[in-house]
């Protein structure tokens, strides 16, 4: 029963991925491109959770903590680079 | 305390799923749909934190309580997960909203001035002899 549960979230995420990605290409100005990349890894880590309940193991857990953390960063770094025009000054 | 039983917790798997991937869903579809980028800041922000946090508690639950036994594990990496994102989205979209209002100015001559003398936004630098108490 699970297994239907992690297929139809599969299927929305799959979906949320395409909006991002066309919400990246169509963005008018660059902070909506920022914010589509964002939520596109975000989306990913869902997907990668869903993956390891779906083959009974945790090891993908941690690379999705890895992609939480980049995710972060990068976000932080791009917008600094908009605001500043620098990142580190 | 009675015990639980396995259908139950099994149960509540599938609807945190549930709940997660229609949150994520939700979140993108306002990233897509709404019609400006300061509305369209709230759904990614808002809708997806949620999504993501149903989802992680649906696999710490599964894998705490419904797994059978050679897998069961308490995944300490879902904890962290989620208070890295709950911790780090509100950061990110105020960042995201600080670049877009130095990239975008807003229209100061619709708006009421303060009182104070000072400006609306964080923009302008306070004037030398300001205090807050002077009429």
């Amino acid at each position: 029963m699970i297994h239907i549960a992690v297929y139809f979230c599969y299927i929305s995420v799959c979906l949320s991925l395409l909006m991002n990605i066309w919400r990246l290409y169509i963005g008018p100005n660059v902070v909506d491109r920022v914010m589509a990349a964002d939520t596109l890894v975000i989306n990913s880590i869902v997907l990668l959770i869903l993956y390891g309940i779906q083959t009974k193991t945790t090891i993908y857990f941690e690379s999705a903590l890895l992609l939480a953390m980049f995710s972060f960063i990068s976000t932080v770094a791009y917008c600094r680079f908009l605001m500043r025009g620098d990142i580190i000054e | 305390m009675p015990e639980i039983p396995a259908n139950v917790w099994e149960w509540i798997v599938i609807i945190q799923l549930l709940i997660g991937g229609i949150f994520v869903f939700i979140g993108s579809l306002g990233l897509l749909r709404l019609n400006n980028t300061m509305a369209r800041m709230h759904a990614p922000s808002k809708a997806t934190t949620v999504g993501i946090g149903g989802v992680l508690v649906a696999s710490i639950i599964y894998f705490y309580q419904v797994v059978d036994e050679p897998y069961r594990v308490f995944p300490a990496q879902d904890l962290l997960i989620i208070f890295f994102l709950f911790l780090t989205a509100p950061v990110s979209a105020h960042f995201m909203a600080k670049a877009y209002l130095h990239k975008h100015p807003p229209q100061e001559d619709d708006l009421p001035q303060p009182s104070n003398g000072c400006g609306w936004a964080t923009f302008k630098q306070l004037p030398t002899n300001h205090s807050t108490h002077s009429r």
